[in-house]
């Protein structure tokens, strides 16, 4: 709540700094929203380390701004429109909420381009873009499969929402495809980022038997917890191994550097379209850290996943797949179509547990 | 489904999710009880745990860590203090302005740490009493903040209603006119209370940087600042109620993650809601119980001496 505040000020101060407008400008001015601190080690860590990379390229040519732990709704739309008026080409906003408001303010500022991660509407100056997690997921769930003496995945998630539940989904046909009788515990936090909350939650799953945690929230915390219990852990966005150096079996990092160089490189070329962006392992912005604390057999059963996954050869959501009424959702030899796992709110055959609100 | 360890690893993690909260609602309801509305608990956990953090980082001890986190708290509330006490200033607007400053100042202090860890403070084992079946780690196993919450508690109590310095600070909370005209000093007497509330909130940031999760991140407080003041308000300013309040909203915010696992198919929205309608539940209880006791009558009121 008062981040907000903080969020509003940092806003007013950019847009009274800045009142050039954007085409007098000779270098480009990009900006970056955020939904929590950059210093959350976590998904906006990872979206700040994109910034500077973007820095780092291109160097006096470019100038970037961020607002970090901008609430999701009418307070994204103040943060977004200071922005855009303080003269910036091109903004990103990193929160799956921010969808409607970056829309509304691209509206009322055709030549400035924005960019949604995570959303799926565009417009002519409104691009999308996400990465494709779940790939990484499915490895999650085979080294799960052969590592666990319990049988049991707990898995930490934040908000019922398609990509959470895709991620779900894709650990367990990971861990399936080794062992079809794993069996997986979900604990909602209801929090992309509270710490203490998490630790709690991969305890309470310790304590009811899983012994291998996986997250999809922003703090190493649970790492941590699973390494004072020697239990393990996957971290989640960044490598998290100074958390879990006995505990952490590999970490999704999610790296957004080489999209954002392409995207600002595109703004000063005068070459930017909207686009859909949805790019995965084989783009180099889904990374699996080092896989540690494994036999040497389930690290070749990772590598050789990850390389499949790479060159297009797996897909985890490659049927035969059945959802938890044994019905057949994905036939033999198909693949479900991007916007159906985008859409995702049904978990596949074996979680025994029910999709929230459903 | 719940064999005796499970049990004593449930309450375990209650007792250290309950102490983070009874830490910071103590020292606040000292400050409250001496008529002062501090809303900068927030800022002074948070800044808390990131001095607290840093210091433990830099000379590798968790004491100088948790002195030096005791230290930026009360460090804080002599801000709020000076701009509520001093200046006579709106204190729900001071208290505002100081943990936006403390959110922000603790961002600042903290961003070089961003990624590390430390080794978290030890559970102080008891010989013999430790290896006692369930309570023996509940009880005796835990680490040093939550034998320091039961310590303090105990102190506040007692000093509270019981002795000579505990009657002047609630005289100066109910009737700072009066206190004044009998020759108290209420604005250095708020301002020690102040500092109290300060290094409580300062010690509880420490519990949650150096022990709990032992790392820096910003907003790891996640709110924990609001929940203690309400918690204040839950206890009808009372120590012992205050103690059920936060144990009460640790159980429940611990249970509800365990039921989950459990897979009893309840919505997960509606079981974290579950320790905020449990304070609800209970504040509605005591008010029904125990009428006309409530606030301290100049809690909120800046006090002027000349006017």
């Amino acid at each position: 709540m008062l981040s907000t505040v903080l969020a509003l000020a940092a806003g007013v101060t950019l847009a009274g700094l800045g009142g050039v407008p954007a085409h007098a400008a000779d270098k480009v001015k990009a900006a970056w929203v955020y939904i929590g601190p950059v210093g959350d080690f976590g998904w906006t860590y990872q979206h700040d380390q994109g910034r500077k990379a973007v820095e780092k390229e291109f160097g006096d040519k470019v100038e970037t701004t961020y607002v970090e732990s901008v609430p999701e709704g009418p307070d994204a739309e103040r943060v977004i429109e200071q922005l855009a008026r303080a003269g910036n080409n091109i903004i990103f906003t990193t929160s799956f909420g921010y969808m409607e408001p970056t829309l509304k303010v691209a509206k009322r500022h055709p030549k400035v381009f924005f960019e949604h991660a995570t959303g799926f509407k565009q417009a002519k100056n409104v691009a999308t873009y996400n990465s494709k997690f779940h790939e990484g997921r499915y490895i999650l769930g085979q080294i799960a499969a052969k590592m666990s003496k319990t049988g049991t995945i707990g898995y930490i998630a934040s908000f019922p929402i398609p990509e959470v539940i895709s991620g779900i989904n894709s650990v367990m046909l990971g861990a399936q495809s080794v062992n079809p009788d794993m069996k997986i515990k979900i604990v909602w936090v209801n929090s992309w980022f509270d710490p203490a909350k998490e630790a709690d939650a991969a305890k309470a799953l310790i304590d009811q038997g899983a012994d291998i945690i996986t997250q999809h929230t922003d703090s190493p915390a649970a790492m941590q917890a699973a390494e004072q219990r020697g239990m393990k852990a996957f971290g989640q966005a960044s490598d998290m191994i100074q958390f879990g150096p006995h505990a952490q079996l590999t970490s999704i990092v999610d790296n957004w550097a080489p999209y954002y160089i392409e995207r600002v490189k595109e703004v000063m070329d005068g070459t930017w379209k909207s686009t859909d962006t949805w790019s995965g392992m084989g783009d180099g912005e889904v990374v699996m850290a080092p896989y540690t604390n494994m036999p040497d057999d389930v690290k070749a059963m990772a590598e050789a996943t990850e390389a499949q996954i790479k060159s297009g050869a797996l897909n985890p959501f490659k049927g035969p797949i059945y959802n938890q009424a044994s019905e057949l959702v994905v036939k033999e030899g198909e693949v479900l179509p991007d916007k159906d796992i985008l859409s995702m709110n049904w978990y596949v055959k074996g979680i025994d547990d029910a999709v929230p609100g459903k | 489904m719940l064999d005796a360890a499970i049990l004593g690893a449930v309450l375990a993690s209650i007792v250290a999710a309950a102490t983070t909260l009874l830490l910071a609602a103590l020292g606040e309801l000292v400050a409250e009880r001496a008529g002062t509305l501090n809303l900068s608990v927030e800022g002074m956990m948070i800044i808390g745990a990131a001095v607290g953090y840093a210091a433990a980082y830099g000379t590798g001890s968790l004491i100088v860590g948790t002195l030096a986190a005791v230290l930026a708290g009360t460090l804080l509330s002599l801000v709020f203090a000076g701009l509520a006490i001093w200046l006579a200033a709106n204190q729900v607007a001071a208290g505002l302005a100081t943990t936006i400053l403390g959110l922000g100042l603790a961002g600042l202090i903290g961003a070089p740490f961003v990624g590390t860890t430390l080794e978290a403070a030890p559970a102080l084992n008891i010989p013999y009493l430790s290896d006692l079946p369930l309570i023996g780690r509940v009880v005796f196993g835990q680490d040093a903040f939550a034998y320091a919450s039961f310590v303090l508690l105990a102190l506040v109590a007692y000093t509270l209603s019981r002795t000579r310095i505990g009657l002047v600070l609630r005289a100066v909370g109910e009737s700072h006119v009066a206190a004044h005209a009998l020759g108290h000093p209420v604005r250095k007497i708020r301002t020690l209370a102040v500092m109290f509330g300060g290094a409580c909130a300062g010690l509880a940031g420490a519990q949650l940087s150096l022990a709990y999760t032992p790392f820096w991140a910003s907003d790891m407080t996640a709110g924990r600042g609001w929940i203690a003041l309400a918690l204040v308000v839950f206890s009808a300013w009372k120590p012992l109620w205050l103690l059920a309040g936060a144990y009460l909203f640790g159980a429940v915010s611990i249970l509800q993650l365990h039921v989950q696992g459990f897979g009893l198919g309840i919505p997960s929205q509606v079981l974290s809601a579950l320790p905020y309608l449990a304070t609800i539940a209970a504040l509605v209880a005591i008010s029904a119980l125990k009428r006309g006791q409530g606030a301290p009558a100049s809690l909120g009121v800046p006090f002027v001496p000349d006017r």
